[in-house]
């Protein structure tokens, strides 16, 4: 299982997703100038303020050559995890519907927030049970999700959305409580939590955030989506 | 500088976040304005400005659609200056 | 317009911060008057800010070596071993008026600071805290700067990717016109990667790096950083001078400088601070004995037309300057591009000893450098005990006598103690990976390292308590720091101490200096915890007096197995634990938060503290921490017993039940304060154990719902408690 982890100027938690991702399997940094992605089974996208969320978070970041090649490897059916900001990247680059504006308390906040997984079907929660709870740090400043309402009933529709903020937990203000959809193909998967930084109890006390990788794994080695 | 670009246009964006969608900056600042002093204040909305010279004024909408803006969720007024700087 | 045409007078020196002596010294260095140039810089180098003329010669009295000690003060960062090859740098920073002036951009800028002093010395920027003080927060301009602060350093922080991971914040009246914004960053690097700045090597060329320059903070060390605030009449005017940080540009910054310190590429490096190039080269060149030219018309600049003073003393961000061998120019500037920072040569180390600027052939200033950094005047403090109260008492927001209950909820909710969640909340604690314990999770913050081990660190110091004691205080705030991680089961390696005096030249003032200093020295050596580095900020004071005497201490520790980092809750799944006082804990309510609520003036002093007794306590519980025998443990500070109770039973969501037994009458008892005394929870073997080698008392049992407090009518449910110790949320709806 080869994981490629994208890492642009400004980009924070690419070391934390690598770290996580090599739990799980292989894992390497892909400059964001480079347009080889390599011989890999996933992407991640990862958070940060990748070009200091210059004009908006990701508008910058989606314009690179590596970004690029994401969208044909999406287009193809390839495994694409957005971890924040890298969340905003893909809504920014259309492989995601939707988009992310700042919180509604208008300010940076860093929590612990406990998710309801919606879907456990797809390659990104087939680890997970449905209406289980994960415990995963959120730490945002541009984080509400918002689409309109014809795109939010197709999305309900098509089960795109996976994860779900608990009752009291949606501190940005996110539509539905929404914290993590997929496209319609279920290939490409953005969350505003951070799982890379609950695998490991001794650092945050949670594990539950491994699961997310694990699925990606398991999806690989049975042949894809 | 100027001359070796030819004639160079001055152009303003402004960018509106869409109506309808909640916009906690304007709603924060509606409500500090009369701690202030200032009342009989409402429907403040809070966006960006982009202000830009450039030769073809026709790429401007374009612009907007691709990067400027987040067509999804604002709006964007093209104003062209007179003169230019 | 050259820069000789007029030269400056006394006048301009005098407003420009110089005493008339001081211009009459720098004029016989020079040979004769000097120019624009020259007057700037030396008008900056000679500041309070840059050459500590009132306090060098007190910390010079400072223990700063030991076992551990790998980098000690002098360098832009202290360094101690952290085991496996790896050093930790640390240091604490103040920013302090520039953030009255402009709160989110000086704490923001006070964090870029104090990054780039630990990446100039090759280590790599792993975890900041955060010391800050304001007026009460009842006042709207206190509310201002408390919110522009945190964001600040919260924009900062979390852009660049270091993780917040602790900090204290107190609210006195005194810190009105005058708030305190001091930052501490700690980083990591592998013992040979650890860098000088000395410039070295007649020839070798002088590379500045990062950000463009501009007119940011010009004249700021001088005028901002050693003038008494609130005399001015054009205080707005002061915005534009305000530096503005840019994160993502030192983020790059950071990765080159790295890259380039890994390649082996520099002989030395520097970071750019106060008064910019002027303090850098000249600090290069005075460490290394050397001289330096610099070419202005090579600087990037941001704008155009600045003259060559405003280069020179410009406070612009983001900023290194470095030294590299003439063969490996093209591979430092290759590796600035591709990290799409600017590079630039600007000028030459030489053999001359002088600090020359030049634009093309025109000299435009000559200095010798060792006039620069090295013959500032230093000046001798006349301390004086003031024979009467320099701060006025507190205002009374609680009667005295009344009940437990009421008194405990009174002093959760009060700002010096309530919970910091609304300020942490806003800090990205967990960037890196590293955080073995976040903001209230336990008494010091723990930082995981490879290899199994961590460190823990603490920032501490309670001014108010200095105030009526600064000997006796400053020895607690050494203390405090020690006992919290103590509580986590670190033993200290080394601290850093950030100094926010008055008016020096005040003899009460320099009195609450030498004393601070010197209980700061006694402590330290007491627990084998030496200086590594640190900064002075003095002249904190306006019309309406001074700030309490505020030394705030940083202390970095180590414990060999990160699994076992203590907490501060109680274990709400551990079958009755039993809770204990540990340790030679007397309290008394001088100077207590209590005695404040009350509206007391500050006693004349502190009672006399145990340092030995102190320090057993702390290794003993220290070691029974190590051990994994204790639940939880938890220093016991502002507020005393009863609030250390409360604050360990919301960290562990359950109740308590205690009893203090017949004997204790009046309020010390449960909101007294003092070093010394530890709150721990778990089997009561455990606590026998500990009894062996440090003094304990079972006071009573966990569980429930509540907080019972025996002989004094409390019973406090959890919701009430968290009700009033979420107090804070307020400020930042």
């Amino acid at each position: 299982m080869r994981f490629g982890v994208l890492q642009f100027p400004g980009s924070c938690d690419e070391q934390d997703a690598l770290a996580a991702a090599r739990r799980v399997g292989d894992a390497e940094l892909i400059w964001h100038g480079d347009r080889d992605l390599g011989a890999v089974d996933a992407i991640i996208v990862p958070g940060g303020f990748s070009y200091g969320d210059y004009l908006r978070a990701g508008a910058i970041a989606r314009f690179s050559p590596a970004m690029e090649s994401v969208i044909e490897f999406a287009a193809g059916g390839g495994l694409v995890l957005g971890i924040c900001n890298g969340f905003q990247v893909l809504c920014e680059a259309r492989l995601l519907p939707g988009a992310l504006l700042p919180n509604a308390n208008l300010r940076f906040t860093s929590r612990q927030v406990d998710l309801e997984v919606l879907y456990a079907g797809g390659p990104f929660t087939r680890a997970c049970s449905l209406g289980e709870t994960l415990s995963i740090p959120a730490k945002h400043s541009w984080g509400r999700w918002y689409a309109d309402a014809d795109t939010i009933s197709a999305m309900d529709g098509a089960g795109q959305f996976v994860l779900r903020y608990a009752p009291g937990e949606n501190f940005n203000g996110s539509e539905h409580d929404i914290a993590g959809v997929s496209n319609e193909r279920g290939n490409v998967f953005g969350l505003m939590p951070h799982p890379e930084h609950a695998v490991d109890e001794l650092i945050g006390g949670s594990d539950d955030g491994l699961r997310i990788f694990e699925s990606m794994r398991m999806t690989v080695e049975a042949g894809g989506v | 500088m100027a001359e070796a670009l030819g004639c160079r246009v001055r152009a303003r964006v402004l960018i509106r976040p869409k109506a309808g969608i909640l916009d906690p900056q304007g709603v924060a600042v509606e409500r500090a304005l009369p701690a202030l002093g200032f009342s009989g204040v409402g429907n403040v909305h809070i966006g960006r400005l982009i202000e830009l010279d450039l030769e073809d004024p026709s790429q401007l909408g374009p612009m907007c659609e691709k990067l400027l803006a987040n067509p999804l969720v604002e709006d964007y007024e093209v104003q062209l200056l007179d003169g230019g700087d | 317009m050259s820069e000789t045409a007029h030269l400056p007078t006394l006048a301009d020196a005098i407003a420009l911060g110089l005493t008339e002596a001081e211009y009459e010294l720098v004029c016989e260095k020079q040979g004769g008057p000097p120019n624009q140039v020259e007057l700037a810089m030396y008008s900056l180098l000679w500041s309070e800010h840059c050459a500590y003329k009132h306090s060098k010669k007190l910390l010079r009295t400072l223990p700063t070596e030991g076992e551990h000690v790998v980098m000690g003060p002098g360098e832009n960062a202290g360094a101690v071993d952290a085991g496996d090859g790896l050093v930790c740098a640390f240091k604490v920073e103040s920013h302090n008026h520039p953030s009255a002036v402009e709160p989110f951009q000086g704490a923001a800028t006070g964090v870029g600071g104090i990054l780039r002093d630990i990446f100039a010395i090759g280590a790599r920027p792993i975890a900041v805290l955060d010391s800050l003080r304001f007026g009460e927060p009842s006042g709207a301009r206190s509310r201002y700067l408390l919110d522009g602060a945190v964001a600040g350093i919260g924009h900062y922080g979390n852009s660049i990717g270091v993780p917040t991971i602790g900090g204290e914040v107190y609210f006195e009246a005194p810190y009105e016109q005058n708030c305190l914004v001091n930052a501490m960053a700690l980083g990591l690097a592998p013992r040979e990667r650890l860098t000088r700045s000395a410039a070295a090597g007649p020839g070798n060329v002088l590379v500045l790096f990062g950000a463009s320059t501009g007119r940011d903070g010009i004249g700021g060390a001088s005028v901002l950083a050693s003038a008494e605030l609130g005399h001015e009449a054009d205080g707005g005017d002061k915005r534009p001078t305000v530096q503005v940080g840019d994160p993502f540009e030192e983020k790059k910054l950071l990765e080159c400088s790295l890259e380039l310190l890994d390649r082996g590429l520099l002989v030395s490096l520097q970071d750019l601070g106060a008064a910019g190039l002027t303090s850098s080269a000249s600090e290069m060149a005075s460490k290394g004995e050397v001289g330096i030219d610099i070419e202005i018309g090579a600087i990037p600049l941001r704008e155009p037309g600045m003259e060559p003073f405003e280069v020179m003393v410009s406070e612009s961000q983001e900023r290194m300057l470095c030294v590299v061998e003439p063969a490996n120019v093209a591979a430092v500037l290759a590796i600035c591009e591709r990290w799409e920072v600017s590079g630039s040569a600007i000028g030459t180390v030489t053999d001359s000893g002088r600090m020359r600027v030049l634009r093309g052939d025109e000299l435009l200033g000559d200095m010798p450098v060792r006039a620069l950094v090295d013959d500032c005047p230093l000046y001798d403090l006349a301390p004086e005990r003031p024979a009467d109260p320099i701060y006025p008492a507190p205002h009374r927001t609680l009667e005295p006598g009344t009940g437990t209950a009421e008194t405990l909820l009174a002093l959760l909710g009060s700002p010096n103690i309530a919970s910091r969640r609304p300020l942490f909340e806003q800090y990205d604690s967990i960037v890196q990976s590293r955080t073995v314990r976040r903001p209230e999770q336990a008494d010091a913050a723990v930082l995981a390292l490879p290899g199994g081990a961590a460190l823990a660190v603490s920032i501490d110091c309670n001014g108010r308590r200095v105030a009526a004691d600064p000997y006796r205080g400053a020895i607690e705030a050494v203390l405090e720091c020690a006992s919290n991680l103590a509580c986590v089961g670190a033993e200290p390696l080394g601290t850093t101490n950030n100094l926010n005096f008055g008016n020096p030249e005040k003899p009460h003032i320099a009195w609450q200096l030498t004393e601070a200093v010197r209980g700061l020295g006694e402590a330290c050596r007491a627990l084998s915890a030496p200086i590594v580095g640190g900064n002075v900020s003095l002249y904190n004071e306006g019309a309406t007096g001074p700030i309490y005497p505020t030394p705030v201490i940083g202390m970095v520790g180590r414990l060999p197995d990160a699994r076992r980092a203590g907490r501060s809750g109680f274990d709400p799944d551990a079958d009755a634990d039993a809770i204990a006082i540990v340790g030679p804990f007397q309290p008394s309510l001088a100077a207590s938060e209590l005695a404040k609520l009350h509206g007391e003036p500050l006693p004349d002093s502190l009672p006399e503290i145990d340092i030995d007794a102190v320090r057993g306590a702390q290794a003993a519980v220290r070691d029974a921490v190590r051990a994994g025998s204790l639940s939880s443990a938890h220093d016991i500070a502002e507020g005393g017993l009863a609030v250390a109770i409360a604050e360990s039973c919301l960290q562990g969501d359950t109740g308590a039940t205690v009893d203090l037994g017949g004997g204790a009458r009046g309020d010390a008892p449960l909101f007294g304060e003092g070093p010394g005394g530890f709150l721990v929870s778990g089997p009561s073997e455990a606590l026998d154990e500990l009894s062996e080698s440090v003094r304990v008392r079972v006071i009573g049992t966990v569980g429930g719902r509540s907080l019972r407090i025996a002989g004094h009518d409390a019973e406090l449910s959890l919701e009430e408690l968290a009700a009033a110790h979420g107090a804070l949320a307020e400020l930042f709806a």
